[in-house]
């Protein structure tokens, strides 16, 4: 086929798009994968059961801000790896810096604890569990956001798909910390982040296979 | 590869209309067609990788083509030039059994020659071609 008649076969059916296409698909993607996210978390985990007590403390919050911060940058980034020719610009400094926040506060409360008491703050009662749970129940939220991502036009096909791994992972992390009991800053700062990056490597791993258009 | 480049001219189009929901009316639309036309030129050089990586190029294999229809032609022609120089007794028993693949008896009754002196003569014309390669060379 002559280039000149595929530009005029293209441009006879150049029908208006509807708009807001990327909005609408990620709004879709962000709430079927809460709910399954949540879904599965009620089925499987449930909310501890001093959740009111825990929110006394500003360490609860914390801990919830540290992983939504980081569903905050990495949709961001989702999003404007979603489409050809936009930078990442200041997201990646955005996504570092959450986790250089924690891991500043872990390193002063590691260090101010007495010797002994050090390991009970990095490994808690549940790191195991933490590392299961939080690619788990980001599950739902990676199928979903690289559902939204297929239909659009990722360029840097790894990076895109650790960017929506990381979304998932995030917001895993974000709805097991309800249901998790530990507190302290370097159990954070070493288990929820590897917890997070599970997700985010598989994601790069199969970005390449799954968003090629 | 002129073919390649019209090709990937027009998948590049072909995407640029596809994806046009991807286009965000507040961004610089020549990043956003650059981006598209950098991704299928990566796209077109992986697949070529691959397929080149399960294919080795002829052009490495140049032995297959040197045995060409030119190749053929050559030797015949070599052939015919050396079997000028032989005297008839050897020349016409090699033409007819070596060349036309006819037998002793067929050679000699078309000779005219006995068979024992038919083959006498391929064996000596043989020996002496053989000899005018030897020395050609």
């Amino acid at each position: 086929m002559k280039t000149d008649d595929l530009i005029a076969a293209l441009a006879s059916r150049a029908e208006s798009i509807e708009p807001h296409v990327l909005q609408r698909r990620y709004a879709i993607a962000l709430c079927s994968g809460a709910f399954g996210t949540m879904l599965l978390m009620a089925i499987l985990l449930g909310v501890r059961p001093n959740l009111a007590d825990a929110a006394r403390l500003p360490m609860f919050w914390a801990k919830l801000a540290f992983p939504a911060a980081l569903l905050a940058g990495a949709l961001l980034a989702t999003v404007r790896l979603s489409r050809p020719g936009v930078r990442l610009g200041r997201v990646a400094a955005a996504l570092a810096a959450p986790v250089l926040v924690m891991w500043l506060i872990a390193a002063v409360v590691t260090l101010a604890a007495a010797p002994g008491e050090r390991e009970a703050l990095v490994f808690g009662d549940t790191w195991k569990s933490c590392l299961v749970n939080v690619p788990m129940l980001s599950l739902p939220l990676f199928v979903a956001s690289l559902w939204a991502m297929g239909g659009l036009a990722p360029t840097r096909l790894a990076l895109a798909g650790a960017a929506a791994g990381l979304l998932s992972g995030a917001g895993g992390a974000l709805v097991y910390a309800l249901h998790c009991p530990e507190l302290a800053a370097p159990f954070l700062g070493i288990w929820y982040v590897l917890g997070m990056l599970i997700p985010t490597a598989l994601g790069a791993l199969l970005g390449p296979r799954l968003l090629r258009w | 590869l002129p073919d390649e480049v019209e090709d990937l001219v027009q998948e590049t189009l072909l995407a640029v209309h596809n994806q046009r929901h991807t286009y965000d009316a507040g961004q610089p639309l020549t990043a956003w067609v650059h981006a598209i036309a950098r991704y299928k030129l990566v796209d077109l050089l992986r697949r070529r990788g691959v397929r080149e990586a399960l294919n080795d190029p002829l052009d490495d294999e140049l032995d297959v083509f040197a045995s060409s229809d030119t190749d053929a032609a050559d030797a015949r022609r070599d052939v015919a030039k050396l079997l000028e120089r032989l005297p008839d007794q050897q020349r016409l028993p090699i033409i007819r059994m070596k060349l036309e693949g006819l037998s002793v008896t067929e050679t000699a009754r078309m000779t005219g020659m006995s068979e024992s002196a038919v083959k006498v003569g391929v064996h000596r014309g043989l020996k002496a071609l053989a000899a005018m390669i030897r020395r050609e060379r």
